[in-house]
């Protein structure tokens, strides 16, 4: 076995999930904003809601575009990095990616043609659906995933035959608890993102005083939006937390930072924790507050990580700080959200320079919780790829050499770089433009800021996307 | 129960050299065009289905997977570097799509990405059943060809052959979709692909025999397979007149045919071995509770849904598409369809 290839394979893995995360989060969200945005415009017939919504899907196209052939990399690394895995718990995970793949993306790809590009060839009703269509495919996707990744974190209903995990009771892995606790924070925390980057933007363009209307629908619905997830996916984050104490009892010591066991725990607030010297340093922790969050007690006996012998250890900084940087994240997202309601509601938000600027500069805060998130929870799973049953290093591929996976890390690396530098480029050029930019149509009429006024003669015809 | 997946993947496979074939052959020719509005055209004609296309390759892939993990883990890790450069290529047309009119300064750079990848995706796919056909080095169901186990002139060949062939699907398909200079184009180009491609067959079955290639075997074993090259030519010779004529539908149609009838042959030949002479279907399917856990629901209901899915987005996109309306691919699109409205 060498060691090398492992480790590249793991930074592959981490790099282009990482990757490729980036995009769901934010389509999954927008999918299910656009298909509210098209109903309101079907039932309302204000013109502002079909501008936000064509704006919105522009971007929405490059990002889902990224997500898919960021993903497809994703389907196929299992078979080339990880073999073993899949040769092993294929029968389990095969046929949960098969039927994310089946029910999610044969309703995303299929109806994605239908939105970008369909809107003059089909009745209204049917452009709608198509919307919920894509919407839904977003989020049976990620349900999918979920299920599939919360087996490998916990897994449940199976035996062993002949080294090979065999299903023996489907019932349990699809509804057993843990998914119904991270899908719902995985999803929360898409719409989230979602919220966030819809505010952020209309924030900017208040602040540049530019597309009032329609900055107004973005900031509002986003933050209002935010306000009443924030809470639900607080709570989702702590029965997140629930499981991981009582299923994978190393990760959370390491989460938490607590190396020895401690009757009635503390909470290490901050610190450096050392694992040569299984320490922690300059640490700042609350006594019983500990025992309080595990397990809702004054008195409860927390384990420490020295009870696990090293070589079945999770490392502990990454964990450890990636689980705060999450939590800080969450918080000052609730507090931007609620105050931010505040501020709409009493009408003053628009004169706050202050906190709009706050608001602009929120939108990487989801995309920071959501991957920070995943480093604590798959980092935190180490040293085993299906917890407690498969080892990491034995689920690579037996033959795979330094020199294929090195070469395989710097074409990842070097292409993502590239097509995600582009695509934010062009993404920030969208967005720049505006709800009445006409960038991706160099038509004769194009004004590249659309004068306020139009906004409000909403009886001029207005199709962003078609050949005017 | 096997069988049923053993179907599910060989239609998916169909569909995807089939689908993802015409645009990838679309990308190719794309390369070998200067014209910048002739570009477009091309693009345009595969923009809203290259994506529902490429679906089906995670289908094969996913189900694959799912029903057969050992051929799943086996080949995926034994083509490592192919499949780098294939997702790579994957990634860098597939992004063109998005990226392409959106760049002003940098459209040469989504240019070539879109070609290249194409190129690179359909020939490492080639260069893959060619490998499969002369036998992948496998001891006791392990691979053990090491990094390059796949390299040899045969499935370099055949590398070239499937570029050459979906630039065939991708010239019948333009021919259809396309009306002007870019129909005249592919028209033009049709011949040529077709005489190139039946030689690049010549060479692989001279090739076959010389090596004697286990393969060969089947076919004196099983006469009646002798059926698939015989539809083939016959579609080939309807080619050839359709194409004369310019009848813009029978082309595709044609080509398609051609596609299946080798696909059929390759496919039947193989049987019952998956990674051939070495992993049969047998050996490689997942145990009874994957196999019906994922018929019950994806296999029976969702799967002819796909397919008609498939189907609905071919039909909203059907149609021409025109060039001369403006440079922009979407206003391309509109063009025709206001076209379209106006002789009803
Ligand atoms: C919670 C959400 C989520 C997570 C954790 C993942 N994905 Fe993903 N994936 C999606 C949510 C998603 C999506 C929202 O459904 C995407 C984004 C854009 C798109 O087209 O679908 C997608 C695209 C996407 C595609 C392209 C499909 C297409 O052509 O439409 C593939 C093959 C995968 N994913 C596979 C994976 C694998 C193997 C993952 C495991 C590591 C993974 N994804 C993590
Ligand atoms: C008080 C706030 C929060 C708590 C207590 C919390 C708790 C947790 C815990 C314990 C995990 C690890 C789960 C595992 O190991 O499987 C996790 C994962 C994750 N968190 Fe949070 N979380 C909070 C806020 C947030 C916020 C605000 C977001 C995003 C907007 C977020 C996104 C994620 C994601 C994407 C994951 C990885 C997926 C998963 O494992 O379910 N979390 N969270
Ligand atoms: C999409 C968000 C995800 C992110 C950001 C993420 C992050 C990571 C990271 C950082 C690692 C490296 C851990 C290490 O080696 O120390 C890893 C490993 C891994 N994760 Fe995830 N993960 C994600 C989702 C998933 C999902 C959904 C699955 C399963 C379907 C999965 C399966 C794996 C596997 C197989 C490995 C490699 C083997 C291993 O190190 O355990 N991950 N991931």
């Amino acid at each position: 076995m060498d060691v090398t290839a492992l480790l590249l394979s793991r930074f592959q893995f981490a790099f282009t999930v990482s990757f490729h995360i980036i995009f769901p989060s934010f389509t999954i969200g927008l999918a299910a904003w656009l298909t509210v945005l098209e109903a309101l415009h079907l039932a309302t017939g204000r013109p502002a809601y079909r501008f936000v919504f064509e704006f919105w899907l522009k971007i929405f196209g490059i990002a889902f575009g990224l997500g898919v052939v960021s993903g497809i990399v994703m389907a196929f690394e299992f078979g080339t990095n990880w073999s073993e895995l899949s040769r092993i718990s294929g029968p389990i995970q095969g046929p949960l990616l098969t039927y994310e793949t089946f029910t999610a993306f044969a309703l995303e790809a299929s109806f994605f043609g239908v939105l970008l590009f369909g809107r003059k060839r089909v009745a209204p009703w049917f452009y709608l659906l198509s919307t919920a269509m894509v919407a839904l495919g977003t989020t049976l996707s990620a349900f999918w995933i979920m299920v599939n990744n919360s087996w490998m974190q916990v897994p449940v209903g199976y035996v062993i035959e002949n080294g090979i995990f065999v299903p023996s009771d489907w019932a349990k892995i699809i509804f057993s608890p843990v998914v119904w606790v991270r899908f719902p924070h995985m999803l929360l925390a898409s719409y989230l993102t979602g919220t966030f980057c819809v505010a952020a933007t209309g924030a900017w363009y208040l602040l540049r005083g530019i597309f009032g209307t329609e900055a107004r629908i973005m900031l509002q619905m986003g933050l209002y939006l935010a306000a009443v997830l924030m809470p639900v996916q607080l709570y989702f984050g702590h029965l997140t937390g629930d499981y991981v104490h009582d299923e994978q009892p190393a990760k959370f010591a390491a989460i938490e930072g607590r190396w020895h066991d401690e009757q009635p725990a503390s909470e290490v607030l901050i610190a450096i924790p050392d694992e040569s010297t299984e320490t922690n340093h300059y640490a700042i922790s609350v006594p019983v507050l500990g025992s309080l969050i595990g397990s809702m007690s004054f008195t409860s006996r927390e384990i420490g990580l020295t009870n696990f012998p090293p070589q079945d250890r999770p490392p502990v900084l990454i964990p450890f700080f990636a689980f705060r940087i999450m939590v800080g994240c969450g918080m000052i997202m609730l507090m931007l959200a609620w105050l931010g309601t505040y501020l709409c509601v009493k009408g003053r938000i628009e004169q706050n320079r202050i906190f709009l600027w706050c608001t602009f500069l929120s939108f990487p805060l989801p995309y920071a919780a959501i991957l920070t998130g995943w480093f604590t929870a798959e980092v935190g799973r180490q040293p085993w790829t299906v917890y407690g049953i498969l080892r990491t290093a034995d689920a690579m591929t037996p033959f795979l050499t330094t020199r294929a996976a090195t070469l395989s890390l710097i074409v990842f690396c070097t292409v993502y770089t590239l097509i995600f530098l582009f695509g934010i480029f062009y993404i920030y050029a969208l967005l720049r433009a505006g709800p009445a930019g006409r960038l991706v149509l160099p038509a004769t009429d194009a004004t590249p800021n659309r004068p306020m006024s139009v906004v409000k003669h909403p009886a001029a015809p207005h199709h962003p996307t078609a050949g005017e | 129960m096997m069988i049923f997946w053993v179907a599910v993947l060989a239609i998916s496979t169909l569909l995807y050299v089939l689908l993802d074939g015409l645009d990838l052959g679309v990308g190719i020719i794309f390369g070998l065009t200067r014209d910048e509005a002739k570009r477009d055209v091309m693009m345009t004609a595969v923009t809203p289905i290259w994506d529902g296309n490429e679906t089906w390759l995670i289908v094969t892939g996913v189900v694959l997977w799912g029903a057969f993990p050992l051929v799943y883990a086996t080949l995926l890790s034994a083509f490592y570097l192919p499949l780098l450069v294939m997702l790579a290529g994957l990634i860098l047309r597939g992004v063109a799509f998005e990226f392409r009119h959106k760049a002003k300064r940098m459209r040469w750079l989504w240019d070539w990405s879109f070609a290249g990848g194409s190129f690179v995706a359909a020939f490492v796919q080639g260069l893959t059943v060619g490998a499969l056909v002369e036998g992948l080095p496998i001891a006791n169901g392990h691979y053990v060809g090491g990094e390059f186990g796949w390299l040899s002139p045969f499935s370099v060949l055949c590398g070239i052959g499937l570029c050459i062939g979906y630039m065939l699907l991708g010239a019948a398909w333009l021919v259809c979709k396309c009306e002007a200079d870019v129909r005249e184009i592919a028209y033009r180009q049709m011949p040529v692909l077709s005489i190139a491609l039946l030689a690049f067959l010549v060479v692989v079955f001279v090739y076959a025999v010389i090596e004697h290639l286990p393969v060969m075997d089947r076919w004196l074993e099983r006469p009646y397979l002798l059926l698939f090259p015989a539809v083939g030519v016959a579609a080939a010779i309807t080619l050839v007149s359709s194409v004369r004529q310019r009848r813009d539908g029978p082309p595709f149609l044609m080509v398609v045919l051609i596609f299946a009838a080798a696909f059929s042959t390759l496919a039947i030949s193989f049987w019952p071995y998956m990674i051939p002479f070495a992993i049969t279907i047998e050996a490689a399917a997942a145990p009874h509770a994957s196999l019906a856990f994922m018929f019950w629901g994806a296999g029976l209901f969702v799967f002819p849904l796909m397919l008609l899915y498939t189907a609905i987005s071919y039909r909203v996109f059907r149609g021409k598409v025109t060039g001369e309306a403006s440079a922009h691919p979407y206003a391309g699109r509109v063009g025709s369809r206001e076209k379209e409205e106006a002789q009803p």
